[in-house]
């Protein structure tokens, strides 16, 4: 090796060659950008800040230290054994009556009634009287109601205290903190989160099953029959696509309904009695069938494109090799396919467990996702922080789901069509 | 020598000292369409450990015949029988045919060694004896020690072996080959044509190739079926096809050759005369002409022309001629003449050093005999 580095290479008009290139490689760079600019400004708006803002929700923690400040700095020096000093309940009814005026403890009030209930009345009742209390202040507030005599409540502001919280993801895996500041879990009645995340596990596992059962032999006619033929087919597997997903959702209501289109052919072909009428929709059924319909295409796709690779040769050698038809699938054709089974496998999966329309519409109370859990906490509890926390979980697995697919298949393997 | 040389000595057989039919095809016709025959009335006698090449243009049905042979491809009529019974109705893994494909069909997520090994454990081969005949058949093919590479980690030569043992370790009776080695270059391609030659002679099986290579062929076969349309030109030995070619398409098809277009003037059983279409007569063998008035194609190898200095008697025809271009290739000359009405009548000539050098423009007398100027078909 006999570089001479005290020689460097320059261009006709003694431009470093280095330099030159490094300037001509800036420069397509720069046009590269240009070209992808408003789509990366798209994204960072409407993809990456929204699950930024998700994620900091889920942790974000202001009510108690913006709502009240004084509270907050005289609780620091608190041991937490006993109840706090006069200071303290001076400085809540300072806050309490700053935050009456600003009209600004609601937020507050719901945020501790999270944490412990019993706490809004108490955050609301002492604030509409706070302009009538005189000092001290600590006997005053405990005769308006007797939360602030109990420890449990001060320590609950001191917790909340800080500006980051996990409370939220506790609630999202069914879980609390003890007033005492322990993690335990929430009373039985209460767990809900915990069943209907693994029921989107558990039914998503069924749906990527059947839509893998289904649209197998389809991608496999697709990739093998004449061109005219598997034309046709494919046109039939993409057709979905035209229609809104809220038609064929609904369509399903129509076919699967008690007194739909199937049970009505099943009553009249005598198959079931007119009082025992299939129940197929607003249950788990509903939803397994809905969704493997809609999703079908996710799989054959992949399928179809991996199937599509593989030459007729390879069968024929195996029968030639001796092998009867089914051992020659087995052990050639449905190990090349593999990567195409993990590829929709992976796919549907992925799309299933954050699906949200079909489930709401046709699952009823037993066929409900998680997906349909946050929609009810941003719309109807309005708690945005544990919806934020349940998204969060939920894109938390998928991103594992992909490693792990990424780790044993590859993406790059992965094409559609 | 390999240890299956020593285990089978000498069962290289002269195609014509067994009489045996192994397999045959019976007046088989196959269209994939209801409208176009692609193959029509082929018929083909294969003698036990022979081996025979299906040599076509694109497109002449070759691929469809071994297909239908092995199983993929039913025929529309006729027969295909194996050692005397018919197997049209016997699925492919029923045959006992072993197979090597154009893109060789190695499965690509075996390794070598489970590919080889494959066809023996659907026979329920016990394991020991499955790993001996997978190192013999590495063995045989020279691939000692690539058993567990991946199909993808060896070089396109290399795949090919592995092909063909996987398709001999079973060993089969009958091998079909469809264009095994077009995929390769010319350097390796003659060592595979010898490879698989020595192993041909060494385990003494019966070989059906395919190929559009006419010198592979040659070199390689016992017989060759010169095949177009559908239907077999002539079927005979390498030697044959070149001295005798049948018909017009056979000699076209088979090596260089000269084409002199006419009509037979006088006709006997061993001589006729031909008047060519400037006026020229030429006196040549009747081998497609039965009489006065046919029009005939007068075939005659380049080799086959003398370039006469001075008086010389040995040649029943013989013409002026003059030099067009002058090709040196090595070892012999390659020279384009115009004689005979035609401007691209081509001699060869040895490259020895008494030879004057021809130089375009001159002329020249050149002569050939009559036996090696074939009356075919027009
Ligand atoms: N599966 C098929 N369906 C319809 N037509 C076919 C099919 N396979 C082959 N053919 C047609 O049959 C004819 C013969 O094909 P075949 O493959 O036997 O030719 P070949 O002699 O092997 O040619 P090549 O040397 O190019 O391989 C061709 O015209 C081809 O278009
Ligand atoms: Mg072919």
């Amino acid at each position: 090796m006999s570089d001479s580095p005290s020689t460097p290479l320059t261009t006709a008009d003694g431009v470093p060659l280095k330099v030159s290139l490094r300037r001509a490689v800036r420069q397509s760079k720069l046009k590269a950008l240009l070209l992808v600019a408003p789509l990366l400004l798209f994204l960072i708006v409407a993809f990456l800040m929204p699950i930024g803002e998700m994620l900091w929700r889920s942790i974000d923690n202001p009510e108690v230290s913006s709502s009240l400040p004084r509270t907050v700095v005289a609780l620091e020096q608190w041991d937490g054994e006993s109840l706090p000093g006069e200071p303290v309940y001076a400085a809540l009814a300072e806050d309490l009556k700053a935050g009456q005026k600003a009209r600004s403890l609601g937020l507050l009030s719901s945020r501790l009634n999270y944490e412990m209930s019993g706490m809004r009345s108490a955050v609301m009742g002492t604030a509409r009287r706070i302009e009538l209390i005189e000092p001290p202040y600590r006997e005053a507030l405990i005769d308006i109601n007797d939360a602030w005599g109990e420890i449990d409540t001060w320590r609950v502001i001191q917790r909340e205290s800080s500006p980051y919280t996990l409370s939220y993801y506790l609630a999202a895996v069914d879980h609390q903190y003890s007033p005492s500041g322990d993690i335990v879990a929430v009373p039985d009645y209460l767990q809900i989160h915990g069943t209907l995340f693994w029921r989107t596990f558990w039914m998503s596992g069924v749906i990527t099953f059947l839509t893998l059962l289904l649209g197998y032999p389809v991608a496999f006619l697709l990739a093998n029959l004449p061109l005219r033929h598997s034309n046709l087919l494919m046109i039939l597997v993409l057709l979905p696509f035209w229609t809104s997903l809220l038609v064929r959702t609904t369509t399903w209501i129509a076919i699967l309904q008690s007194q739909g289109v199937l049970n009505d052919m099943m009553v009249a072909l005598g198959v079931i009695a007119d009082e025992a009428r299939w129940q197929m929709i607003h249950n788990k059924t509903g939803t397994i069938i809905a969704m493997t319909h809609i999703l079908l295409p996710f799989m054959i796709l992949p399928l179809y494109s991996v199937m599509k690779t593989i030459p007729p040769s390879y069968m024929r050698a195996a029968r030639s090799l001796g092998g009867r038809a089914f051992l020659s699938f087995r052990r050639v054709y449905f190990p090349l396919t593999l990567p195409g089974i993990a590829a929709g496998g992976i796919l549907v999966f992925i799309l299933s467990i954050g699906y949200y329309i079909t489930p709401a519409l046709v699952g009823g109370q037993s066929g409900r996702f998680i997906t349909n859990y946050i929609a009810y906490h941003m719309q109807t509890s309005l708690n945005w922080g544990l919806a934020a926390a349940i998204a969060s979980i939920l894109l938390f697995v998928v991103i594992v789901f992909y490693l792990v697919f990424n780790r044993l298949v590859g993406v790059d393997k992965v094409k559609l069509g | 020598m390999t240890a299956t040389a020593e285990a089978e000595p000498d069962t290289q057989q002269d195609s014509t000292s067994t009489n045996t039919c192994f397999a045959r095809f019976i007046n088989v016709q196959k269209s994939y369409d209801g409208e176009q025959l692609v193959v029509k009335g082929f018929d083909l006698d294969i003698r036990k450990g022979e081996f025979v090449t299906l040599l076509g243009p694109s497109g002449s049905g070759k691929t469809t015949c071994l297909m239908m042979m092995a199983g993929f491809e039913t025929p529309t009529h006729g027969d295909i029988l194996l050692k005397g019974a018919p197997i049209n109705g016997l699925p492919p893994h029923k045959r006992g045919i072993g197979m090597v494909f154009q893109n060789y069909a190695l499965f690509p997520h075996m390794t070598v060694a489970e590919n080889l090994a494959f066809p023996l454990e659907v026979r329920h081969l016990s394991k020991a004896e499955i790993q001996r005949k997978v190192e013999r058949a590495l063995a045989m093919v020279r691939l000692e020690g690539f058993g567990d590479r991946r199909p993808a980690q060896l070089s396109g030569g290399q795949q090919q072996r592995v092909a063909l043992a996987r398709a001999l370790v079973f060993e089969p009776e009958l091998v079909l080959m469809d264009e095994p080695l077009g995929a390769l270059d010319k350097n390796l391609r003659e060592e595979m044509q010898y490879e698989i030659k020595r192993i041909h002679a060494d385990l003494g099986v019966t070989m059906l190739y395919v190929t559009h290579d006419q010198t592979e062929a040659l070199t390689m076969s016992d017989r060759i079926a010169v095949f177009n349309d559908g239907v077999v030109q002539q079927l005979a030995s390498p030697e044959t096809l070149y001295e005798a070619p049948e018909n017009a398409f056979v000699a076209y098809f088979i090596g260089e050759n000269n084409r002199l277009q006419g009509i037979v003037t006088e006709y006997s059983e061993t001589v006729c005369q031909v008047q060519l279409d400037n006026g020229d007569r030429v006196l040549a063998k009747p081998v497609a002409v039965s009489g006065v008035g046919e029009r005939t194609t007068l075939s005659l190898r380049p080799e086959r022309v003398a370039i006469i200095r001075g008086e010389s008697t040995g040649f029943d025809n013989r013409f002026s001629a003059e030099v067009r271009e002058v090709t040196y290739l090595g070892d012999h000359l390659r020279t384009r003449l115009s004689v005979c009405g035609s401007d691209e009548f081509v001699i060869k000539t040895p490259n020895a050093a008494d030879h004057a050098a021809l130089r375009a423009g001159d002329v020249i007398d050149i002569g050939w005999t009559m036996q090696d100027c074939r009356a075919l078909d027009a």
